[in-house]
């Protein structure tokens, strides 16, 4: 098949929805930051906010701010430690330049001499005017003693520490009208509040809420085969785990830009059992916990540990994601994406140092067995249809997989339909065999011609899985589009509703439709 | 989670990067691929041009993974300087192909005006890495001000912490924010990158 995963798959980056400051969109480790519990941050009155407030042209000294509250976590996350300001490109050093010795706050011209800048933190503490559970004393109260004859003509006369403390608020135009008039008046009178509030509304400038846009999902392709192409790899991703290496990444991009609530968006899965469609709910979340539950069959596969209590879990991929969900007291949350991608991460780095040894070992799923080639792109299907759920339940775009591993993707499909269709019937759910040939002679075969992105042309054999498909004995034609055929191996579409283009034997067509959905399970 | 967030995780990448193991250039991309593509487009503002600063910083990394230094903070940031690098690179080689291009072969384009061009290109990028960078905290009190329009109150009752502390955070985050703006000291040598290493 043509392709290599370089179509261009348009339309992914412009519809999400939510605008956000595209910080957050940064990179993996914003996981890390978000899981991570919110860091006890200091005491409101507590951390001397004068001390928060270095007078400063320096980033140095802002980050050591910016620094104070995480540094309380016991996470020494070095992106947040020495202060990410700090760490950015120019200055590779910790500290990049010098402090300007003692702070120049309270120093001349100052308009405040009654009330001096605390600097030296503890009375701070008490300088900062929180009284206790006493209003806000912007609520129109008017402080009882604010004598500062500077600000006395303003409409609501606040303390200097008040309004300094306003500042940020301020800039970002979110404290009420007499709030803003009261630092306005301040800032005519105050020349360091008057410094930081150009800083800061300086600064505000720099937020943007759009450019959130994402990755196109092929680049990752691009990039990594360009650094192959410039260094080979010593020890490559074996070419069958190259699907599973593609779909869990481009799942995991998802996840990391969706937000905690979506975790526990409803999904609906779907699957065909007993001739009919069946469905479960779970949460976003308690799919990745499937997933997850259901790879570590390939971890075991290649002796590392699976991710449900070694070797006594069962085989079966339905009961052993019944068994995940069920030991899981609590509903699953984002915390499930941490284990689950580690999983795969493990798997791809394991299979690539294994490599070609490992590719026909086998991996039981209980009722049937696949080599691990096999396997792993089983899972990288599992993935994407699974992605595509959570993409569905969440109202984000999710395109199929490149071309070329959705061609195997259905290339496994249509290698695994003769035996499901023996298996059908042998429980007289499929018509009888009408013509056994020897063992790898060509038999009666079904053409599956897949139109479109990842297609081509299977001969399925029809009556028997020992029977070789073959183009001279077709005595029947399905065309159907890749997506379309893949949903229906999902189990997303029912093989009556498979719009196929249909030609030559009915029973044949029906047996080979409904064997398709066959493979589906949850 | 704690065991791969720290130095630990960069020194056991750059071991396996090292090594020519596919599976973690992969890693890194996953990990990285985000941060390098959205830095250049907030300094380049085209997408194929982004897409190819991403190409060439994954590709330099690959190719040269011992250039980092664990030493000089963490490869989330060393990543970060190499893609203003080549964005910056990038930026003045358009800026001048389109100012010939424009003006004629041999016309150069005003280099103060370029410089205050890389100089604002940086900022920005800069604002973005400081935002994504910043405790979580903060950013979640930034994004309720800034995008949803939330006034202080309102914000301290969403984040369910004390109006002082929305007050604080506003203040700390935009304190934070305007270090991008601060004219780093490269800005003084006329090729702005070269303090980069």
């Amino acid at each position: 098949m043509t392709g290599g995963g370089r179509e261009s798959e348009g339309g992914e980056e412009e519809v999400r929805g939510a605008r956000r400051i595209p910080g957050p969109r940064g990179a993996a480790d914003d996981l890390d930051l978000a899981s991570v519990p919110l860091p006890p941050l200091p005491p409101p009155g507590g951390s001397a906010p004068d001390e928060a407030v270095p007078e400063q042209s320096q980033p140095a000294s802002a980050s050591a701010s910016g620094d104070a509250p995480e540094s309380d976590a016991g996470e020494p996350e070095p992106d947040l430690g020495p202060g990410p300001a700090a760490e950015a490109w120019p200055e590779p050093g910790p500290c990049p330049e010098p402090e300007p010795g003692p702070e120049p706050e309270p120093a001349d011209g100052h308009p405040h001499p009654a009330a001096p800048e605390p600097e030296p933190a503890a009375p701070a503490a008490e300088a900062w005017p929180e009284p206790g559970p006493g209003p806000e004393p912007a609520d129109g109260t008017p402080e009882p003693p604010a004598p500062d004859p500077l600000v006395s003509s303003a409409p609501v006369v606040l303390p200097h520490q008040v309004l300094k403390a306003l500042l940020g608020a301020w800039a970002l135009s979110a404290c009420s009208a007499e709030e803003t008039a009261a630092v306005e008046d301040h800032l005519t009178g105050c020349a360091p509040c008057a410094d930081e509030a150009l800083r800061l509304r300086d600064a505000v400038g720099l937020l943007h809420t759009d450019g959130s846009l994402d990755l196109d999902p092929t680049l990752r392709t691009r990039v990594l085969d360009g650094c192959f192409g410039r260094r080979p790899a010593r020890i490559p991703v074996p070419e069958w785990a190259a699907p599973y290496d593609a779909e869990t990444a481009r799942l995991d991009a998802l996840l990391r830009d969706i937000g905690d609530s979506e975790w526990h968006a409803p999904v609906r899965l779907q699957w065909f059992e007993e001739e009919r469609r069946v469905s479960r709910r779970t949460t976003v979340a308690g799919v990745i916990g499937h997933l997850m539950a259901v790879d570590g069959l390939l971890s075991a596969a290649l002796g590392l540990d699976d991710p449900l209590d070694g070797g006594k879990a069962p085989l079966d991929p339905t009961e052993r994601t019944e068994t995940y969900w069920s030991a899981t007291r609590r509903p699953p949350t984002r915390a499930v994406r941490e284990p689950w991608r580690a999983q795969s991460h493990e798997l791809i780095r394991t299979a690539s140092f294994a490599g070609r040894n490992v590719a026909e070992t086998s991996v039981s799923y209980g009722a049937f067995a696949l080599p691990l080639q096999d396997a792993a792109l089983d899972r990288a299907f599992e993935c994407w249809v699974h992605g595509g759920d959570i993409a569905d339940a969440v109202d984000y775009p999710y395109p199929a997989p490149s071309a070329a591993h959705l061609h195997r993707m259905i290339d496994l499909a249509a290698r695994m339909l003769p035996a499901a269709l023996a298996g059908r019937r042998s429980a007289g759910l499929a018509g009888p065999a009408k013509d056994l040939v020897a063992a790898g002679a060509p038999g009666r075969s079904l053409h599956l011609e897949i139109e479109g992105h990842g297609g081509g042309d299977w001969y399925i054999a029809l009556d028997s899985p020992a029977a070789v498909g073959a183009p001279e004995r077709a005595v029947a034609q399905v065309a159907l589009d890749g997506v379309e055929f893949c949903r229906l191996v999902a189990g997303h579409i029912s093989p009556v509703e498979a719009a196929a283009g249909q030609e030559g034997d009915r029973e044949a067509i029906r047996d080979v439709l409904f064997a398709a959905a066959s493979l589906s399970r949850l | 989670m704690a065991k791969d967030t720290a130095p630990r995780w960069d020194r056991r990448m750059q071991q396996r990067l090292a090594r020519g193991e596919a599976a973690a250039l992969g890693e890194l991309y996953d990990r990285f691929a985000a941060l390098v593509h959205s830095q250049a487009h907030r300094m380049l503002d085209d997408e194929d041009a982004a897409d190819l600063v991403t190409r060439e910083v994954f590709a330099q990394v690959w190719e040269n993974p011992e250039a980092y230094d664990p030493k000089q903070g963490s490869m989330r940031s060393w990543v970060a300087r190499l893609t203003h690098r080549r964005s910056v690179q990038r930026l003045r080689s358009a800026a001048a192909s389109s100012y010939a291009a424009e003006h004629g072969e041999g016309a150069v384009p005003d280099p103060e005006e370029l410089e205050r061009r890389v100089r604002s290109a940086t900022a920005a990028a800069r604002a973005d890495y400081i935002v994504s960078s910043m405790p979580v905290p903060l950013r979640e009190a930034l994004e309720l001000a800034y995008i949803h329009r939330r006034d202080y109150r309102q914000t301290a009752a969403d984040l369910g912490v004390t109006e002082d502390e929305a007050r604080r955070r506003l203040r700390l985050g935009l304190q934070l924010l305007s270090t991008a703006n601060a004219r780093p000291l490269e800005g003084a040598a006329p090729p702005g990158y070269g303090r980069v290493r």
